[in-house]
């Protein structure tokens, strides 16, 4: 039996960020607004505090905050000649669980992609020529520009209180930022983080090399601010546990702290936990989406809930499973390369490195994501491809600490890892170490796509999605490049002792690489190209608007997070202001 | 009944202390180590619970930690600093017993690219390798884990590691020690709170200061000087 539910104005599938954001501004324009979240609430004051906050086994070690591998999961496999296999407990992604999702547990890596990164297509074959892009690689421009996106990256900002230090303001370079970035209308909202030993180290390397490093940009205030929604944000405390937990100080951004304060109170929101969204009821002559069935996860029993407006931001497994369920979109078909749904999917090809100091102390425990240095000299087409065997690029950045001691006190390779000699030889790097990696893009290819697996089920009995991916030839060049960079900033460095990580050849599930997946929705100029246009609206389905990376047309070199959150706000203002009132196609096909 | 086996801590003790003195002139940098002193004067006994570990698990467990996490100069013994404990509270409870881990069949073989794939929980998994390292050092050398000498244990515990011991469970030996090396691990950096990194051995060793971890200036006024702070732990704070 389905119990069926009042019509709402809107119901958003997965109360992560962009569901959360998404459920705050469509309730300050007046509309009500059901979400709808598989996981537990989350109150900050409950769980992010301290001292239980600290406890590197339970949040980092066995994955407190993320999905429940038991109730849903992802099945995995190199290519389409393989059986893919679930993915039983979490390893290379870490999808979230709960109000805030993913969100609650991120690195707060804070970025918005370059320009030329939303035409890249056009932009490389006006510098390159048609012929430079091969033809597995199916790159598309995006239907949106950064100019178009910048006012609602900057709003993203001011609800984030991010910390960071300009390089382009309103078309004016300014050293010690990223020069290489698109025009920003505003400073970054608070200040640089400080930076960590090993920032300092590395920014004198790449100055004396002739690069332009400047602090990592956090989703974090650094000092005390106020957001867009009123929320009193404390500054960052440097504690090192950062990465896969929350945060005590209501710094870093996250949905509980940064946006729930000023929504789980409005009248106009209802928020519905453990509520497993199972399909969306599709009327294919009206092209709509009239209701979504959920579980409720606590009771097993079955409800339907219409709305006049659906949002899926269920994160990007769940936005491309969800339409494979309902029957909106036709699958993407990789041995034709027709269909859409599914296609393009992406991910961060991310070459690592590690280097001692032994005159150095780091203090490894100490600091933020946000205290690395960075340089963007290679990525995207911010330098020359000619005569290079790839495509892409991506940031470098280096730093030492914020990494509690479970999983961060690194040795040399040949250090046998147990003994007394491990003991030894952990004491003495322990204080001296600095991590470098490359976020490199990851420019699609028609072999790696998401569908439906044929064998494994959730714990609803709908079949699992299935991830068919791995590394290519581009990746890989891309990558050997990009550590030639850092080796050579390395050495610059003056190390006791260094190690390069190249990527193995094939994508592997294990071990933790970035929650950076993208694609299986992808936004574009037509129904045969895309899954959404420009306003994230479905062509199939006019009344769903899908939120998350799963809309990107490929991965840049950057995180994913601050592009996510200025699409969501791009996409919601213009529901607010011109569907609301005149429900339809938004772009016309 | 199985045969009771013989209390084997003070024979370790004594095997640890002697290596470790041999390792502590080698290096010579034992003299000013706190830990040494900790190492030095034995905790008093305290009766051994287990929770879910029958008596051949809970002595393979504890020969087990005792090589991973020697006592030294640097910590007394992987037993001592509650490590068996710390692994045996592990299984007893939600992670030892699949929670959270997709269980649902068919249960194919995978390659490494697909990380664990077993039917089996992590409890029944550490029952099914210690079993297959019992069997296989048994094969070898006649006797059971726990009853090799220390350079038995270590060239069995290698042996292991690496993938030469023939495991014959569905899983390969080197599989199990990759596992029981990070769960070992786990204990010995997690807050004590667990039960293993007693007296937060495993922190005053390398030096991380644990609690509170508010460092906003620190992270400039100790900028290349180590903070050296007696480590702190959430019980401290409770
Ligand atoms: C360890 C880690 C580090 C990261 N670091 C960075 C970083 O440094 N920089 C960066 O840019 N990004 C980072 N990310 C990525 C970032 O967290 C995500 O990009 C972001 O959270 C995506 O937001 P979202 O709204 O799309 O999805 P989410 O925040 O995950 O929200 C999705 C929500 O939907 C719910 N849901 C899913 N399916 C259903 C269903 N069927 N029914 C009901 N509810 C459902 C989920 O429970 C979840 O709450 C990191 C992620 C992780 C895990």
């Amino acid at each position: 039996m389905v119990t069926k539910l009042n019509e709402v104005d809107a119901v958003v599938i997965g109360v992560g960020m962009t569901g959360a954001m998404i459920a705050k501004e469509f309730t300050l324009a007046g509309l009500t607004v059901v979400g709808l979240e598989r996981g537990p609430d989350r109150r900050p004051r409950e769980e992010s505090v301290l001292p239980r906050i600290r406890d590197e086994l339970k949040y980092v070690q066995r994955l407190e905050l993320m999905q429940d591998n038991s109730i849903d999961t992802v099945t995995f496999r190199n290519n389409s000649e393989q059986t893919a296999l679930p993915i039983r407990r979490w390893g290379a992604f870490l999808p979230g669980e709960g109000v805030g999702g993913t969100l609650n547990h991120w690195g707060g890596m804070h970025w918005r992609y370059l320009p030329t990164d939303f035409r890249i297509r056009s932009t490389i074959t006006e510098r390159y020529g048609a012929g430079a892009i091969p033809g597995d690689m199916t790159i598309a421009d995006w239907p949106v520009s950064y100019d178009e996106l910048e006012p609602y990256y900057d709003k993203f900002d001011k609800m984030c209180g991010v910390a960071g230090k300009a390089g382009n303001l309103r078309g004016q370079k300014i050293a010690g930022g990223n020069i290489f970035e698109g025009a920003r209308s505003d400073e970054y909202p608070t200040p640089a983080l400080k930076p960590s030993g090993g920032a300092v180290l590395f920014t004198q390397a790449c100055n004396n090399l002739g690069h332009h490093p400047f602090p990592a940009p956090f989703g974090a205030a650094s000092q005390p601010y106020k957001n867009i929604y009123g929320i009193q944000l404390g500054a960052c405390e440097y504690c090192g546990f950062c990465g896969r937990n929350s945060c005590e100080a209501n710094s870093k951004v996250t949905a509980p702290t940064h946006i729930m304060p000023a929504l789980r109170d409005e009248a106009k929101f209802t928020l519905r936990t453990n509520a497993f969204v199972s399909k969306l009821v599709y009327d294919r002559q009206a092209k709509k989406v009239t209701s979504v069935l959920y579980t409720d996860m606590n009771t097993g029993e079955e409800y339907e809930q219409p709305a006049g407006i659906v949002i899926l931001s269920g994160y990007v497994f769940t936005n491309s499973n969800m339409l494979f369920h309902s029957g909106i979109g036709e699958p993407y078909d990789a041995r034709t390369g027709r269909g859409v749904v599914g296609k393009n999917y992406c991910y961060q090809f991310e070459a690592t490195a590690t280097a001692f100091f032994e005159d150095k102390n780091l203090n490894p425990f100490m600091g933020s994501p946000g205290d690395r240095a960075v340089i963007d000299d290679f990525n995207g087409e911010n330098f020359d491809h000619s005569g290079l065997d790839f495509l892409g690029g991506g940031y470098i950045r280096g730093g030492s600490g914020a990494e509690p001691p479970i999983g961060g006190r690194a040795v040399p390779a040949d250090v046998p890892s147990w003994g007394s000699e491990w003991k030894k030889e952990t004491v003495r790097w322990y204080y001296h170490a600095v991590e470098f990696q490359n976020q490199g893009s990851v420019y699609a290819n028609r072999a790696n796509y998401l569908d439906v697996d044929p064998i494994y089920k959730d714990a609803l009995g709908r079949p699992l999605i299935r991830l068919t991916y791995n590394a290519t030839k581009n990746d890989h060049a891309m990558s050997r490049y990009m550590l030639t960079k850092i080796d050579a900033i390395i050495k610059e460095m003056n190390p006791t002792h260094y190690e390069l990580h190249p990527r193995p050849l094939n994508f592997t599930i294990v071990p933790y690489q970035s929650t950076h997946n993208t694609g299986g929705t992808m936004m574009g100029t037509t129904p045969a190209n895309s899954v959404v246009n420009r306003y994230q609206q479905s062509w199939a389905a006019h009344n769903l608007f899908i939120m998350g990376a799963s809309t990107f047309p490929q991965q840049h070199g950057y995180n994913p997070t601050g592009t996510v959150g200025a699409l969501a706000y791009f996409a919601s203002d213009k529901i607010v202001k011109d569907y609301v009132k005149n429900p339809g196609p938004l772009v016309q096909a | 009944m199985t045969e009771v086996k013989l209390p084997r801590r003070d024979f370790l003790k004594a095997a640890g202390a002697a290596s470790a003195a041999g390792a502590a002139a080698a290096t010579g940098i034992a003299a000013c180590s706190p830990a040494a002193e900790t190492a030095a004067t034995a905790p008093p006994a305290e009766p051994e619970i287990w929770l879910t570990l029958n008596a051949t698990e809970a002595a393979f467990v504890k020969a087990v930690v005792d090589t991973l996490i020697p006592a030294d100069e640097l910590t007394p013994s992987g037993t001592d600093v509650g490590l068996a404990t710390f692994i045996d509270r592990q299984l007893a409870g939600g992670f030892g017993n699949g929670a959270k881990l997709y269980r649902s069949g068919p249960f194919l073989p995978g390659k490494p690219e697909h990380g664990y794939q077993l039917a089996l929980s992590p409890r029944d998994f550490f029952r099914a390798g210690i079993s297959e390292a019992n069997a296989w050092t048994t094969k070898t050398y006649g006797k059971e884990f726990d009853r090799l000498t220390v350079e038995q244990r270590n060239e069995a515990l290698t042996a292991i590691e690496t993938g030469k011991a023939q495991f014959n469970g569905g899983f390969t030996s080197n599989f199990f020690f990759d596992n029981f090396l990070q769960l070992s691990m786990e204990g010995f950096f997690a807050d004590p709170m667990y039960g293993g990194n007693k007296n937060k051995v495993a922190w005053k060793m390398i030096g991380f200061p644990g609690l509170p971890a508010s460092y906003r200036e620190e992270v400039k006024t100790y900028f290349n000087k180590k903070y050296d702070k007696e480590p702190q732990s959430i019980a401290d704070f409770s």
